[in-house]
């Protein structure tokens, strides 16, 4: 992997939606965006406005409509399922299949693009799977299977599952969906830490629109009209913030640097 | 405990032949009568050989639909893929009265028979993997393979309407299943058949694990899911084919000893789990077997109604005390 390129993933004019046969209905159109390595990146827009289109594009499991997605500055499409499995991982909000997996088991399955035809962890896959288990605290779980758990502790396993993964990119859609505030605040600062420890480039889409804000390096802005992306500061500076939900409901507060719920007049 | 159930399965029967002397025959020295030798070695062998087969083709064909589906009721039988052998059986026996001609031919060979039966399979889960795909609902997924079941069997029975009496005692007596109508050379093919599905688990055991996190999680892993899935499909109708070709529509193996075996191992490891549902499933048909051979020594009852005598009430006792099944 060339060290030179800088940005994990590059997106230019893309344009995303569904294509089936010979319609074509685009959601988002012009995406240029540049996300790079040890950012913790937030996709922030109202619900249907192609945030997981967005994400699903950008991991490859979707066709873009036109545009290119870039990742360590070679086209998506010129890498295959396995070399994509070492360079992004993910964490997802489908639930699992009920199963007799234990903790430490599932992520173990985050080495599988590593290990042999049958699976067999070498030292180095346990000595990462160890690493991934301690850094979000879940060590003392490995051997509990995954169903017994709670939302936030499953939440800390899958994010271990893709830290085991050991890839340079990690996409998330709605991590912090099931959980309460304590928990939520919990997942954003261990994303937030993990993004500058392991200097990797860590994307998540979520609804929790206040703590992105003020905890991601970088916003990606989904909105009716466009698709805008930049720090804090610059997206405050061109009123970006206005454009994401209805001002009738919420409206940015500039001052506060976050969005405040409309009193009714 | 597979050598222990293999000895009493062999042990009974019409004749009763004394423990000793089928440990002697076996290794290969002669028994006292040479009747006996005859016996075991020509009948009651190659029986307790096709029963493990069947018991342990059906335990993996079952495990591998569970997993795939990620559905704990899945199995070749609930899935109508037994249904789809068996149609293919029904052409082949009784389609040769209705049309003649090569049909007749070849439905006296036994590879024939397997084959047909086989390519029925693979039409069935074929038809319920295309499904599948289009519904997603697990639960509708089982549903259409009830539904494909219940055709199959219409089809089936139109055929009989119109196929001679002979032909019909012919279909219905294998409808009992039998383990023990099988020759030597058939024995072969269908450990030949059953050899070539085994060897091909090898290839995705690491697949299979993947699926137990859902497809896009296995796709993130870097597995070809379109590949995996149809060598699972390649497996699943070859031995249900075989099975069936050979045994005739055994029920209820194919779902119970899968989760027999993973109440008893508490696990969701393929590693573990494949080799395990093959044991415990050659074991669990044998002692099917031996019961089918209990309530008179002159007759043998039809396996088909004791794997199912036995499996339900199983099923129903894991849901009571569990509560909750596992893919």
């Amino acid at each position: 992997m060339s060290s030179s390129v800088k940005n994990s993933i590059e997106t230019k004019n893309l344009h995303i939606g569904y294509q089936q046969k010979k319609s074509v209905s685009t959601i988002q159109e012009n995406i240029s965006v540049q996300l790079f390595k040890g950012e913790f990146v937030g996709i922030l827009g109202k619900n249907g406005i192609g945030k997981s289109t967005l994400l699903r594009t950008l991991t490859g499991v979707q066709d873009a409509i036109s545009g290119e997605v870039f990742i360590q500055g070679k086209s998506i499409q010129s890498y295959n399922l396995k070399e994509l499995s070492s360079l992004i991982s993910l964490v997802l909000t489908e639930r699992l299949p009920e199963s007799q997996l234990t903790v430490y088991e599932l992520v173990a399955l985050g080495r599988q693009p590593y290990t042999n035809w049958i699976g067999r962890l070498g030292k180095k896959d346990i000595d990462q799977i160890k690493w991934a288990l301690e850094q979000t605290e879940t060590l003392s779980l490995a051997n509990r299977y995954f169903n017994e758990l709670s939302d936030g502790q499953l939440q800390r396993v899958l994010i271990a599952r893709a830290l085991a993964q050991d890839t340079q990119i990690i996409l998330l859609d709605e991590p912090t969906a099931h959980l309460d505030m304590h928990h939520t605040i919990k997942i954003f600062k261990l994303l937030k830490k993990l993004s500058k420890e392991t200097n990797k480039t860590i994307i998540t889409t979520t609804h929790e629109v206040n703590l992105a804000i003020n905890s991601a390096d970088q916003l990606i802005l989904l909105t009716d009209k466009e698709v805008v992306a930049g720090n804090k500061k610059t997206l405050i500076e061109r009123n970006s913030f206005d454009h994401l939900f209805s001002s009738e409901i919420v409206n940015f507060n500039e001052k506060l640097e976050q969005f405040i719920i409309t009193k009714e007049s | 405990m597979l050598v222990i159930t293999l000895l009493v399965s062999i042990s009974l029967g019409s004749v009763s032949i004394p423990m000793d002397e089928i440990i002697a025959v076996l290794s290969g020295n002669n028994s006292s009568k040479s009747s006996w030798s005859t016996i075991i070695l020509h009948f009651r062998l190659p029986k307790a050989i096709t029963a493990m087969l069947v018991g342990s083709g059906l335990s993996i064909a079952g495990l591998l639909m569970q997993t795939l589906f990620k559905n704990p009721l899945a199995g070749p039988f609930v899935l109508g893929i037994s249904s789809g052998a068996s149609l293919g059986v029904a052409i082949l026996i009784l389609g040769a009265g209705i049309f003649g001609g090569v049909l007749t031919a070849i439905s006296f060979s036994s590879w024939g028979l397997a084959i047909a039966s086989s390519l029925g399979a693979a039409i069935v889960l074929l038809a319920v993997l295309i499904t599948a795909h289009k519904v997603r609902n697990t639960m509708s997924i089982l549903i259409i393979g009830l539904m494909f079941g219940t055709v199959t069997s219409a089809i089936i029975s139109v055929f009989t309407f119109f196929s001679d009496a002979e032909k019909i005692q012919q279909f219905v007596f294998w409808g009992f299943g039998s383990l023990g109508n099988l020759a030597w050379n058939e024995v072969l093919i269908f450990f030949i058949i059953y050899l070539i599905a085994v060897l091909n688990l090898f290839q995705i055991i690491k697949p299979l694990n993947t699926f137990l996190l859902g497809e896009n999680y296995s796709k993130s892993l870097g597995i070809n899911i379109k590949k995996s899935r149809n060598i699972i499909l390649l497996i699943t109708s070859l031995l249900t084919g075989v099975i069936t070709a050979f045994a005739g529509p055994i029920a209820f193996i194919g779902l119970a000893v899968p989760h027999i075996t993973k109440l008893v191992f508490k696990t969701s490891d393929h590693k573990i789990l494949l080799p395990a549902v093959a044991i415990l499933g050659a074991i669990i048909l044998l002692i099917c077997d031996i019961i089918a051979q209990l309530p008179t020594s002159e007759f043998t009852l039809p396996i088909n109604a004791v794997t199912s005598l036995i499996g339900a009430p199983v099923v129903i006792w894991l849901l009571i005390r569990k509560k909750k099944i596992y893919v």
